[in-house]
């Protein structure tokens, strides 16, 4: 009998196209800058939008790293999602009315204090109600998408109810806080300094998120059982209980989203969970469901395609976004970074 | 008769025959029995949104799709009506031929969406359907040149369906005999010829496969079933009916705007009917549309009182304010959809 | 006759709406190889599934050790001291070798005395160590897989069809890392295609046909008797 051929290193050698390739996705992300840069005339606009773009591709992430996870666990999905951005925006927006000796200082040290506990406010106020409807209204329907589409649409109707039992019907308007507000002036581009704070923030959660991922015992747990939940469970780790850690994390960012989504937009409704979990959803399908990494670089597509639209043809914003959802999904029906699922 | 009118597929439960009976009954002779404005409107928008959601049911109930967009089919229907009277001017042509028109370019759009996307899971389907509706109803208000934007627009319609003509001075059994009058019995009888079509698609044996579908479509395909052309045709099949009764509301309100047919709202209406009547089941869409429309328009009435009552309770006023209604029937969707998947009507004909 | 270390009686599993095992009586020994044979789809994934509960057996009982583990979640059979090498393997593509391996040490860290013993068995693991498990070759996947179970010391493997579809040779080093296992004193229940495998490694036997067993005995006798291997299992080495 001869060497067996596959004790030999056999890890193939890489063309140069296949090494590019798991980094197309990433490429992009300059690539539509670029582009901007040049359907854009003026170099000052191109800046300031693409700042706000990159703002609110931050944002989103936040908002849809959890749900994506979610997915990529347990074959969930919630349409409800998009309650803990409103609930998470309403509770910190209430803390901030509570602390205007805090917010209206001109002192950094106070601003960030009340932002800090507006944060916590909202973040402890989403993860006890992730908790509260996972055992609600996503236990009972497991494995039955149906339904669950259906029942965690009903989860959503209901929180925007309540929510307007608390809060009452009207919008509710707000400021940043003192040393949030205004803009800087960069190369002929006024750049509002909230934006930069967000940007700086969202880069910030998504290193710590993939270190978690990445570097944690936990997060190993994670990544496998996103690909292969029932292995895990043969391993002797119990997914049930990470799926529900999680998924009150998830809601917790959710959350969090949600009151960097107030501070941009200073004005809450009830409504806008909803109408921001339309931009969720394409997000997470562009990035591949189940995957951080595509997440992270679908909300970065968006936030900026919907910028450069907006100031272009403000008609087509939304629609742009559907347009790039259409064509990635023509490039990859699974979207740019799918999970490879065992099953 | 009565068997090829129903298809064969009849009530099954003693209760819920009666029930059904009261319903069409009354809805019939709604002008009669309920005189006043206010009952003769929400008499035609049950009409029509039984036609609608049963148009639903055969997405989701019997085909397991589930859709958001079905409102953007609706919207076509609608606008389609308001663009044609407003081009070719007041006549029974331009209903015609706009409604005509409408119902083409829904099955157009429904075909295209469902070869682009049924392939995809269920779960993504939802999600992508979601997101294109709400696009189409962002896109329809800014477009304001061509579709009156937040206004909307008015229709103008043949003056025999407006309350302008009169066909007798006298009234008859204390009615007015006007166009108003008309108007309502084409939306009565219009959205009834739906309903029995769609209850005859749902007995016929392509509604059988697509049931067996969605048990189990690995095994439809397996079989032999083309599972995707059945889904293709299935929604279709419920875009155009979805386009007609849009028709027949804008025909009713003489207005079309995002908010009355485009909107997320409405699409969540159409949801908790279908779920709340009774999923795959067809008569469920005639009972969610009745007890929803009913409740939307009189539950709030019921609900001020309570709230007066209960006004020294902390809370508990604020949860029965008339504004809340929806979230009663938010948690009685939720509700539908754990413990009585199969509605109201599963419920009567699992006790008859 | 000591107590088995597994015991199922009477064991029924639906699948959906089929009704795969239909009453599968069946005792794995303390210590050596069992074999589980028969023809395909006959039901001896779904057994090994069952076992670890991935499949909840509406039926019947399992006795793990002297203990009743018919209704404990799989995670809880698992830190019983069960390893678990499913057919497809159950490979985490995206994660490397060592987290592979990591993520199956249940308790913490890899013990190094028996991680180094592993990589003699396995030398591949070794030079692959840091690179992703997708990345490997078949053969090189079912040494991780396999690897994975024995990296703690567990009692009870059940392994499932680990030959299918390798090359002699890599067939040859699982057969030594399976023989190495068996001489620590662990039990082995092992699923197989291939009778020249389940000849070399087998101690006892047990032959399923429809959801049942119905044949077993000693490994020996099914291996001398020509005729009982052409009724039981001769359609299996056709359909094989």
């Amino acid at each position: 009998m001869t060497a067996a051929p596959d004790h030999t290193p056999t890890m193939e050698r890489l063309t140069l196209a296949q090494q590019i390739e798991p980094w197309i996705p990433a490429l992009l992300v300059p690539a539509l800058i670029v582009l901007g840069f040049i359907a854009i005339p003026a170099q000052s606009s191109w800046l300031t939008l693409t700042v706000s773009g990159l703002a609110m591709g931050m944002m989103i992430f936040i908002m849809a790293s959890g749900l994506t996870v979610v997915f990529g666990l347990m074959d969930v999905i919630n349409f409800g999602h998009g309650a803990f951005v409103s609930v998470g925006a309403f509770v910190g927006v209430t803390v901030l009315l509570l602390l205007p000796q805090l917010t209206g200082a001109p002192s950094l040290l106070a601003n960030l204090l009340a932002l800090v506990l507006a944060i916590a406010g909202a973040v402890v106020a989403t993860a006890l109600m992730g908790w509260g409807f996972e055992r609600v209204i996503v236990m009972p329907v497991y494995g039955a998408h149906l339904k669950q589409i259906l029942v965690t649409m009903g989860g959503l109707i209901i929180a925007e109810q309540l929510i307007l039992v608390i809060w009452g019907p009207d919008e509710i308007f707000l400021t940043r806080p003192e040393t949030l507000k205004g803009a800087v002036t960069f190369m002929g581009a006024a750049i509002e300094k909230y934006r930069l704070v967000a940007v700086a923030f969202g880069l910030v959660l998504f290193a710590a998120m993939i270190w978690v991922l990445r570097s944690t015992r936990i997060g190993l747990i994670v990544r496998a059982g996103v690909e292969n939940g029932e292995m895990v469970e043969a391993l002797g780790y119990r997914l049930r209980v990470v799926f529900v850690l999680v998924f009150v994390a998830g809601s917790a960012l959710a959350g969090l989203g949600g009151v960097m989504w107030a501070l941009y937009q200073e004005v809450v409704t009830a409504h806008m969970g909803q109408e921001i979990l339309i931009l969720v959803f394409i997000v997470v399908i562009i990035g591949g469901l189940g995957s951080v990494e595509g997440c992270f670089i679908g909300a970065l597509l968006v936030g900026l395609l919907q910028n450069y639209v907006a100031f272009l043809e403000p008609k087509l914003a939304l629609v742009s976004n559907i347009g790039l959802m259409m064509i990635i999904l023509l490039w990859r029906p699974q979207g740019m970074m799918p999970v490879v699922k065992a099953k | 008769m009565l068997y090829r009118a129903l298809s064969g597929d009849f009530p099954r439960s003693v209760v819920l025959s009666v029930v059904l009976l009261a319903i069409l009954v009354g809805l019939a002779f709604a002008p009669f029995l309920f005189p006043g404005t206010r009952s003769l409107e929400t008499a035609a928008r049950i009409c029509i949104f039984i036609a609608l959601v049963a148009s639903y049911d055969l997405m989701l109930g019997y085909g397991g799709i589930v859709s958001f967009a079905h409102t953007v089919f609706f919207g076509i229907g609608a606008y389609g009506v308001a663009l044609a009277t407003a081009n070719l001017g007041r006549g029974f042509d331009a209903l015609l031929i706009g409604s005509l028109t409408g119902a083409v370019v829904a099955a157009v759009l429904a075909l295209l969406v469902a070869l682009f996307s049924l392939r995809v899971r269920a779960i993504f389907f939802a999600m992508i359907t979601l997101a294109v509706a709400s696009a189409v109803a962002v896109l329809v208000s800014q477009l304001s040149s061509i579709t009156g934007g937040e206004d909307g627009l008015n229709l103008l319609i043949p003056r025999e369906l407006t309350p302008a003509v009169k066909f007798a001075e006298e009234r008859f059994l204390g009615v007015r005999l006007n166009g108003k009058l008309l108007n309502y019995y084409l939306v009565f009888f219009g959205s009834l010829a739906l309903f029995l079509v769609l209850l005859r698609v749902v007995n016929s044996p392509f509604g059988r496969v697509l049931q067996a579908i969605r048990e189990n479509d690995f095994r439809a395909e397996a079989i032999g079933y083309r599972v995707v052309i059945y889904r293709t045709v299935a929604t279709c099949i419920a875009a155009v009916v979805a386009s007609l009764a849009g028709s027949l509301f804008a025909i009713w309100l003489r207005y079309v705007g995002p908010d009355t047919t485009l909107s997320l709202e409405i699409m969540i209406d159409i949801l908790l009917m279908v779920v709340i009547g009774g999923m795959g089941t067809m008569y469920g869409a005639v009972i969610g549309a009745t007890l929803f429309v009913i409740a939307q328009n009189y539950l709030q009435n019921l609900m001020g009182a309570a709230s007066e009552m209960t006004a020294a309770v902390p809370l508990l006023p604020h949860l029965l304010n008339p504004d809340r209604w929806l979230l009663w029937l938010g948690v009685l969707f939720v509700l539908s959809v754990y413990f009585f998947p199969t509605g109201v009507v599963g419920r009567l004909r699992g006790r008859a | 006759m000591p107590e088995p270390i597994l015991r199922l009686a009477g064991v029924h599993t639906n699948i959906q709406r089929y009704h795969i095992l239909q009453g599968v009586d069946l005792e794995v020994p303390r210590g050596g190889v069992t074999m589980l044979l028969g023809r395909n789809g006959v039901g001896k994934t779904t057994t090994l599934r069952t076992i670890v509960g991935l499949w909840r057996a509406h039926r019947g009982n399992l006795t793990y050790d002297g203990a009743d583990i018919t209704r404990l979640p799989t995670p809880a059979i698992a830190r019983a001291g069960i390893g678990f090498v499913p057919e497809d393997m159950g490979i985490f593509a995206d994660l490397t070798v060592e987290e592979n391996m990591r993520l199956a040490a249940v308790s913490g860290d890899i013990d190094t005395a028996r991680l180094d013993w592993l990589f003699t068995i396995f030398p591949p693991l070794k030079t692959f160590w840091s690179g992703a498990a997708g990345n490997l070759s078949g053969g090189q996947k079912q040494m991780l897989s396999i690897a994975r179970a024995m990296v703690e010391e567990r009692r009870l493997y059940l392994i499932d069809e680990p030959t299918k579809g390798l090359a002699p040779a890599i067939v040859a080093t699982l057969l030594r890392a399976l023989r190495d296992l068996k001489d620590q004193g662990a039990s082995i229940l092992l699923v197989e295609q291939n009778f020249a495998v389940a000849r070399a490694l087998g101690d006892t036997c047990a032959v399923m046909d429809d959801g049942r067993i119905i044949w077993a005995g000693a490994m020996a006798d099914l291996a001398a008797d020509a005729g009982l291997q052409e009724r039981l299992i001769g359609l299996s080495m056709e359909a094989a």
